[in-house]
């Protein structure tokens, strides 16, 4: 029985209280999730008791380390349903799962025909994208002379596939999207980009940043190729991500960082390198933190992703309502509750027309009202170019949110139009 | 409410009412600068002869404290001397860059003295010296 009262209990900061006695509306969890009790003391718990290296500590401490470091890939594969836990190949972050992607492209080790890109084959993304699925694919086409392509988004903020068929063609090597769009909202759809992608043969890739933290991810049947995401928005910690790829193509990429642990021989003038997913995890990795990301996913696993996302679909409808009623708001995004996740980006005028900057709105939200919101481009700067506004204010909500809360930021707006009326 | 000390009534004045806003002829100077984490930029323009400040023009887009930066550094230095207004510049900057332990002089500062409380606010100190340093550069390349 989901009891988001409970919940809220598990998360220590979210009963404390702001200088100046403000209690805490935390709606910035797309930018970065609080973290329950069960995650904070299973990392204290390593730390203090069981800490070493991974892998290569042949001693007590070491087997305990690495027997918790690799359970911690067996509960994030379990939680994206991943055929096998090899598949889950551990980052630093989501950015560094695109990249590690994007540099086995048109690198001269791969020998695979489906990674050899140059001039004349084109790599697709879209207009909705964070910078970490924009800038990688760029750096991929200046390296090897390779043209990027991009789905347009349409004013209600949902991908044009109008022109699919032109847009992924036989000359396209990868197509990379986002499953959750971090500043519409968006759930795109995957699976008609995904059909053409096949008929083409080319690969697919998902950030699906925002969207594993919110829904249940099932890798399998979401079909594609590779999937990121990232620990710190899924109530884990921050410096840990996630690369699911499947293993045929993981085997068929070069490895993406050289050093400790990636090989399996070395020699002054060559190496040979291990097996996924420890070819692509070189150097010490965030051991505590992968951990802890670990234990994130058997907390929302005990939850039940279902649940979760249903909470925040009465949630966002609530949220669109309340924020509807406000005169001189436009939501950035579907106003509509469907295929949407919680995360409200919007612009605000005051009562005589004029636009009052985000900026401006953050500010008086937080020092008056103690909420936490997002302001600027989201590190998406090109869709807020495509609606020819410099920036939004971003309400994104998650489990431990309650209507109380989207209630505050109601009044909360309204007050800001008194202040700068 | 912490919010008070930083939206102080002049400045939400100035951000209402913007003084000397838009861009004019003749000038001497024209600069163009921006803050890339938030987007707010101004083009500026000033006229200066024989060492007085003659007009400080600009148009830009932006949070309040940007704007009203703008408008408060328009008045302060438009009729004054090109010394006297990078004084107070230099007073300003000290402010801001202050985290808000510094003590403004108010005589050389006058209603600049209301964005004090801005400088509490790391994020928000490049609004406020948005303006100011586009000025000091436009003077420098004036000369």
């Amino acid at each position: 029985m989901f009891d988001v009262d409970l919940i809220r209990k598990d998360f220590p900061v979210l009963s404390r209280e702001l200088p100046g006695g403000r209690s805490l509306v935390y709606l910035d969890s797309g930018n970065s999730s609080q973290k329950p009790n069960q995650v904070i003391d299973t990392m204290r718990d390593h730390l203090a008791h069981h800490y070493s290296n991974v892998g290569r500590a042949h001693h007590t401490l070491g087997a305990e380390s690495t027997a918790a470091y690799e359970d911690a890939r067996d509960a994030v594969a379990a939680f994206v349903k991943a055929p096998s836990r090899d598949e889950i190949v551990f980052t630093k972050n989501a950015s560094e799962a695109l990249n590690l992607v994007a540099y086995a492209f048109g690198n001269p080790i791969a020998t695979d025909a489906r990674f050899k890109v140059g001039p004349g084959d084109e790599i697709v993304i879209s207009e909705m994208e964070h910078h970490s699925n924009i800038v990688p694919w760029q750096l991929l086409a200046q390296r090897t002379g390779a043209t990027l392509r991009w789905f347009t988004v349409t004013d209600e903020g949902r991908l044009d596939l109008d022109g699919l068929d032109d847009l992924v063609n036989e000359r396209t090597k990868i197509v990379s999207i986002v499953h959750q769009s971090n500043v519409l909202g968006t759930v795109n759809s995957v699976s008609p980009i995904l059909a053409r992608a096949r008929e083409v043969g080319a690969l697919m890739m998902l950030d699906a940043s925002q969207s594993v933290p919110h829904m249940p991810v099932d890798v399998t049947e979401l079909g594609v190729d590779f999937v990121a995401f990232t620990g710190h928005k899924m109530v884990g910690p921050s410096g840990i991500g996630v690369l699911w790829g499947r293993r045929e193509l993981l085997d068929a990429m070069p490895p993406f960082l050289g050093g400790g642990e990636m090989i399996e021989a070395v020699w002054m003038d060559r190496s040979t390198y291990a097996p996924v997913p420890h070819k692509f995890e070189a150097g010490t990795p965030p051991i505590v933190e992968a951990i802890g990301l670990g234990a994130a996913a058997n907390y929302l696993t005990g939850i039940g992703m279902a649940d979760v996302k249903a909470h925040e679909k009465a949630l966002t409808g609530y949220a669109l309502d309340a924020l509807g009623e406000i005169p001189g708001l436009k939501v950035i995004g579907p106003r509509t509750n469907i295929a949407r996740g919680g995360t409200i980006s919007f612009t605000l005028k005051n009562l005589s027309g004029d636009d009052i900057h985000p900026h401006d709105v953050g500010q008086i939200l937080d020092d008056a009202f103690g909420i936490a919101v997002r302001v600027g481009h989201h590190c998406a700067r090109p869709l807020h170019l495509r609606f020819g506004i410099p920036a939004t204010t971003r309400a994104s909500l998650y489990l431990y949110n309650t209507t109380d809360e989207i209630d505050a930021l109601a009044r909360g707006l309204h007050h800001v139009q008194k202040v700068f009326g | 409410m912490i919010a008070e000390s930083m939206y102080q009534e002049l400045i939400l004045e100035h951000y209402k009412h913007p003084q000397g806003r838009g861009l004019r002829d003749p000038f001497d100077a024209e600069v163009h600068h921006v803050n890339p984490t938030c987007g707010d930029e101004i083009t500026l323009r000033v006229k200066v002869d024989e060492g007085k400040v003659l007009d400080v023009s600009y148009e830009g887009q932006g949070c309040s404290i940007s704007q009203a930066a703008a408008s408060v550094l328009h008045e302060l230095a438009t009729g004054s001397t090109v010394e006297e207004s990078l004084g107070v510049v230099d007073e300003f900057t000290r402010l801001m860059q202050g985290r808000g332990q510094v003590e403004a002089d108010e005589d050389v500062l006058g209603d600049a003295v209301a964005f004090a409380g801005v400088a509490k606010y790391p994020a928000r100190v490049k609004c406020a010296l948005l303006s100011w340093m586009a000025y000091k550069d436009a003077v420098v390349r004036s000369a």
